[in-house]
């Protein structure tokens, strides 16, 4: 009852901060000079009429309590309003390019925990693997994650036979054909984004492990002659898990932030192109709609990684409850 | 130790090349020469056609075949590379002085040219000039901002702290670079060059106090309690001077380290930025303008040079790693 409770009181203070963020954005987007018909007016071939016609029909003009208002009673049913530029709602335009983003994230997220976490392990047992691996995520952490994505692109488009950019031809194939362009589509992302994310779980896991197999009850199991492997993944993972869980938590709160310079580079349809388009665009309720998906991500995988913590680590549970 | 200076050595020449840019570029960053467009890495020769060799390295002037997007070299004119010659025109008001050029009709193009024939060699230094400043200043800010907060959450306590603390949590709850593009998505698109970089730092800086302010008052927090500060404020020390001469110094050392780990982010953010075209605008060259073009995809397959600033980039990233871990090794052996 007490995780209940404890869920709750999370959950509460995430809707608090997802109001502050959604009043802020608001107030911060109605300081801004311009809007997205301010460039309408420039176009010859739109009547003044026309303008004002639209201007009405998207409430522009109305003052910004007003707007917040009818913007938050229809958030509230999940309609985040309309985007100026696609003519369609935001939260349709959305739901698309999430789906592609979280495709995306989510695979390399995975590849990264699953490559990271047993090399990671691996190198905490062996000195020279150890070695290696701090030097090569030494390597890899100094790269800035545009240089890798960049020189990535350029060595694929050197070899020449890999889809450079979107997600799949939209020829309406269907069925594995298209899992499988998608897949081949995926490939360049998500070897940039696994590269730049593999070398933190890497030392993560390998500076836990290293540090958990000096202590002594590890000593005392080893002489009694428990197995390498069994010393290894039942006494010393679980002693060594609660920064991992942490780190998790965290990657998952990311899952809609990190790929961003990688879908604009690539191509990727997802919400990293969308977002830049619509900050061009002054289109700012799919904007607003961003940002409220990406802040609640964060709240939402933050809260998952301390549960996961909670249910992981029985002297956590203790001292909560 | 051998490393660390190693590390220092690279960091030094670096900056030194950048922040002396009006010395070492020959061209200015807007030149523009609009009938060598992609013009290939101009070679230097040391031996001419006779195959004398010449203790003055020479170009070859460069002739655009027809096909109109190859260049091949003009042997019939030889132009000769002078050294420390005296600036010319608009940039002679900078420094007076470049270290390399080439007579007039003569081009050196170090690492060849962008699609405006403007020299790559002299935007790259350029550009890094802005992007570092931009990094430097807003690291000023982040840090200057987070020592500030952090010590007054860590001095005084009680509710103050608590609110502090709660909006610093804020901050690093939010994504920092979704936190960047949405402020910047709230503020102007189009403002003038200087304006611009004085924006973008801002925005970068205030994104980025949250971390050190928590690590100050936390390290405030822990020198607080600590024997010599307890027996100091025992004999009557008042706050300020307790701050000043006893507690700065122990925080010293976690500043250092915050700002050789925010410089980086904030250049790699002000590249980003620029790179998405949020930051830096044209005229102004920068490290994100300059990888922008790589966006194209005649661009990335034909024009191998047009990567180097992808490689000036990591190098400058690796300095500052190298300098970060000869740093922490040294910040901990003296604490210890």
């Amino acid at each position: 009852m007490r995780t209940a409770q404890y869920v709750c009181r999370r959950m509460t203070a995430g809707l608090v901060l997802m109001l502050g963020v959604s009043v802020l954005s608001f107030i911060l987007s109605s300081l801004v000079p311009g809007n997205y018909f301010d460039e309408m007016r420039l176009n010859p071939q739109v009547s003044s009429q026309t303008l004002a016609h639209m201007r009405l029909d998207y409430g522009i003009d109305e003052t910004l309590p007003h707007r917040y208002l009818h913007w938050f009673r229809n958030a509230v049913r999940g309609d985040f309003g309309f985007s100026f530029a696609y003519n369609m709602p935001v939260s349709s335009l959305i739901w698309q390019r999430l789906s592609n983003t979280l495709l995306l994230a989510g695979t390399a997220t995975a590849l990264v925990w699953i490559v990271g976490v047993p090399v990671g392990i691996f190198s905490a047992r062996f000195t020279w693997a150890n070695r290696i691996t701090s030097l090569g995520s030494a390597a890899l952490l100094s790269v800035p994650e545009l240089a890798v994505i960049l020189l990535f692109l350029a060595f694929f488009v050197r070899i020449g036979t890999m889809p450079l950019g979107g997600i799949a031809e939209g020829n309406g194939n269907a069925g594995w054909a298209r899992i499988g362009a998608t897949a081949l589509h995926l490939l360049i992302p998500v070897l940039a984004l696994a590269i730049v994310g593999l070398p933190i779980v890497l030392q993560h896991t390998s500076t836990a492990m290293k540090e958990v197999l000096e202590a002594p009850f590890i000593q005392a199991a080893r002489g009694h002659g428990i197995s390498p492997a069994r010393l290894l993944l039942r006494h010393a993972l679980p002693a060594a898990a609660n920064p991992l869980i942490s780190l998790f938590g965290l990657s998952l709160a990311a899952l809609v932030g990190t790929s961003l310079l990688a879908e604009v580079v690539t191509g990727w349809p997802g919400l990293g192109p969308l977002f830049v388009e619509s900050i061009f665009a002054r289109d700012f309720y799919v904007v607003i709609a961003i940002v409220m998906l990406s802040s609640s991500f964060l709240i939402v995988g933050n809260l998952v990684g301390d549960l996961l913590l909670f249910a992981a680590d029985p002297r956590i549970r203790r001292t909560h409850s | 130790m051998k490393r660390s200076r190693i590390a220092l050595i690279i960091f030094c020449l670096l900056h030194g090349a950048m922040l002396c840019a009006d010395f070492f570029a020959p061209y200015a960053a807007d030149q523009q020469n609009r009938t060598l467009p992609f013009a290939p890495p101009t070679q230097i020769h040391w031996r001419d056609q006779a195959g004398r060799f010449h203790l003055r390295p020479f170009v070859y002037g460069m002739i655009a075949n027809s096909d109109g997007e190859t260049y091949s070299e003009d042997r019939n004119v030889a132009y000769r590379i002078r050294f420390f010659v005296p600036a010319e025109g608009e940039r002679a008001s900078q420094f007076g002085l470049h270290l390399f050029s080439v007579q007039d009709p003569g081009h050196l193009f170090l690492l060849g040219t962008d699609e405006f024939g403007r020299d790559l060699f002299s935007r790259i230094l350029y550009g890094g000039r802005i992007s570092i400043a931009a990094g430097l200043l807003a690291m000023l800010i982040a840090l200057g901002l987070g020592t500030l907060l952090g010590s007054i959450a860590g001095m005084v306590g009680g509710v103050v702290d608590g609110a502090i603390m709660r909006l610093a949590e804020l901050g690093l709850a939010l994504s920092w670079f979704y936190l960047l593009l949405a402020i910047r998505a709230f503020l102007p698109l189009r403002t003038p060059p200087l304006e611009t970089f004085f924006l973008i730092a801002a925005v970068l800086g205030f994104t980025g106090w949250a971390r050190p302010a928590r690590l100050v008052r936390g390290v405030l927090l822990s020198a607080k309690e600590r024997g010599f500060v307890m027996t100091a404020r025992g004999f009557g020390a008042g706050p300020i001077y307790l701050f000043r001469r006893h507690l700065l110094p122990q925080v010293l050392p976690v500043i250092w380290t915050q700002a050789v780990i925010l410089i980086p982010q904030f250049i790699m953010a002000e590249v980003a930025l620029s790179f998405l075209g949020l930051g830096a605008v044209e005229p102004l060259a920068s490290w994100g303008n300059l990888l922008a073009e790589l966006q194209s995809y005649r661009v990335i397959t034909s024009y191998w040079w047009m990567f180097t600033p992808v490689i000036v980039l990591v190098l400058v990233s690796f300095s500052y790693f190298l300098l970060l871990n000869s740093l922490q090794k040294r910040v901990h052996s003296v604490a210890v």
